[in-house]
């Protein structure tokens, strides 16, 4: 139907960005579709060590579902940073995805968990890896046509922890800053540390090499070379509500405060 | 899409209601223009300022981020259904007491959204309960007075419960 329907045509899920600009008539599609019956495009449930979450799964499910604590922590720990009570109602994590909008907390879930995802167009289906499918500002690798059908995240492994925090003016509000951090950590020391900043680039944005500054310190000793690390190679964009150089701050800001509940944890 | 009209049957505030409508057409509108309930209001018209809430199956939702056709089959609550319930007096009443209501606009979002708050957290902290409203904007009260007003019907909320 969408590919029927062609260009002009949108995919109306929860609708909790779509519809705003749609009201604001900053978008004005010739036909929206609503995916919401489709039953394909839910559930919750763990396979062969995976956690396949549908598309249509709304944000209120991702913060209260056990399976989603349990298998993969770091989801749960973010979607309550997730706008208001309301709009987690509806949102749903598939719709997140796919608006790709650079202060969302779920992308740099999915990148920081090495998600992948399964989109389908009308030439059949195809997987992605989380990091390679957010390209912009509001821009993914889904083409005219395709579909995000569900997301697949490998389990955590009991010793691997996450932390997730977000800096905003006021709660529900855009991230002015935000860290989704998961490490191992192995005698008390930490291993295999991913970080994943958003609200301070285009897209999600990997720290890979403040994350191998980590790996085999320990969490109660700080950042450390951690920290020279982030600031040479994190490149905040600025945007009205806070500059690069405050955002940039914050980055460290956050790192500290995530070393110290994984200390804690 | 604009032109097309639908044709749904959905259930607001426990009445079954069918009408013909444009695809295009909002929730609030729909309930605002053709059902006459006004309760509800457009302000930001982007999701932001609560003052469109309603409850679409029980749960809270923005009313300005829905379309009506969307809800074929589905109970809607406004404020006047909840209202005429009686399932929002006391906070009501206490809203009313504590001047947590001046000029009236965001009211119906506020009580929509305390009571939802107060159906999931029996005991909620001062912050717990600015945390939950802060998807309502007010801009007379300075939010105190309606933090005090959630605040003291969740402990009489309470108190009701221990004595039955």
């Amino acid at each position: 139907m969408l590919d029927r329907e062609g260009e002009g045509a949108r995919l109306l899920a929860g609708g909790q960005s779509l519809v705003p600009a749609l009201n604001m008539r900053l978008l004005s599609p010739a036909s929206l579709i609503d995916i919401n019956g489709v039953a394909e495009l839910t559930g919750i449930a763990e396979r062969d060590g995976v956690l396949r979450l549908g598309a249509l799964t709304r944000h209120a499910a991702l913060a209260s579902s056990p399976e989603i604590a349990r298998l993969a922590p770091l989801v749960a720990q973010a979607a309550p940073f997730i706008a208001h009570a309301a709009i987690r109602n509806r949102g749903t994590l598939g719709g997140s995805l796919a608006h790709a909008d650079p202060a969302a907390e779920l992308p740099a879930c999915a990148v920081a968990l090495d998600a992948e995802f399964e989109v389908a167009g009308a030439h059949g289906r195809r997987r992605v890896k989380a990091r390679d499918f957010f390209t912009g500002i509001y821009q993914t690798n889904l083409a005219p046509g395709e579909i995000l059908v569900a997301v697949e995240i490998p389990v955590s492994p009991p010793a691997r922890r996450s932390v997730f925090l977000e800096l905003a003016r006021r709660q529900g509000d855009y991230a002015l800053c935000g860290l989704a951090l998961a490490a191992e950590i192995r005698d008390g020391v930490i291993a295999d540390a991913r970080a994943v900043y958003f609200g301070v680039g285009s897209k999600p944005v990997e720290t890979a090499n403040t994350a191998l500054a980590l790996d085999g310190k320990r969490p109660g000793d700080g950042p450390g070379a951690a920290a020279n690390a982030l600031e040479a190679e994190l490149e905040p964009l600025g945007d009205f509500n806070a500059d690069a150089a405050m955002k940039g701050h914050l980055a460290q800001v956050l790192l500290r405060r995530a070393l110290g509940r994984l200390d804690a944890a | 899409m604009s032109d097309d009209r639908i044709f749904i049957r959905l259930i607001v505030n426990g009445e079954s209601v069918a009408r013909e409508i444009p695809a295009r057409l909002n929730l609030v509108d729909f309930l605002r223009d053709e059902l006459g309930l006004t309760g509800t209001r457009w302000s930001c018209e982007h999701g932001v300022c609560g003052a469109c809430t309603v409850l679409i199956n029980g749960e809270l939702a923005r009313g300005c981020l829905v379309f009506a056709v969307q809800l074929e089959g589905c109970h809607v609550e406004t404020i006047e259904g909840l209202s005429r319930s009686g399932v929002l007096a006391d906070l009501q009443a206490v809203f009313q007491r504590r001047n947590a209501v001046q000029c009236g606009f965001c009211s119906a979002g506020m009580l929509l959204s305390a009571d939802a708050l107060l159906r999931e957290n029996h005991a909620p902290s001062r912050a717990e309960i600015r945390e939950h409203l802060s998807g309502n904007y007010c801009r007379c009260t300075g939010y105190h007075a309606i933090v005090d007003a959630v605040a003291e019907v969740a402990a009489a909320r309470a108190v009701k419960v221990k004595a039955t």
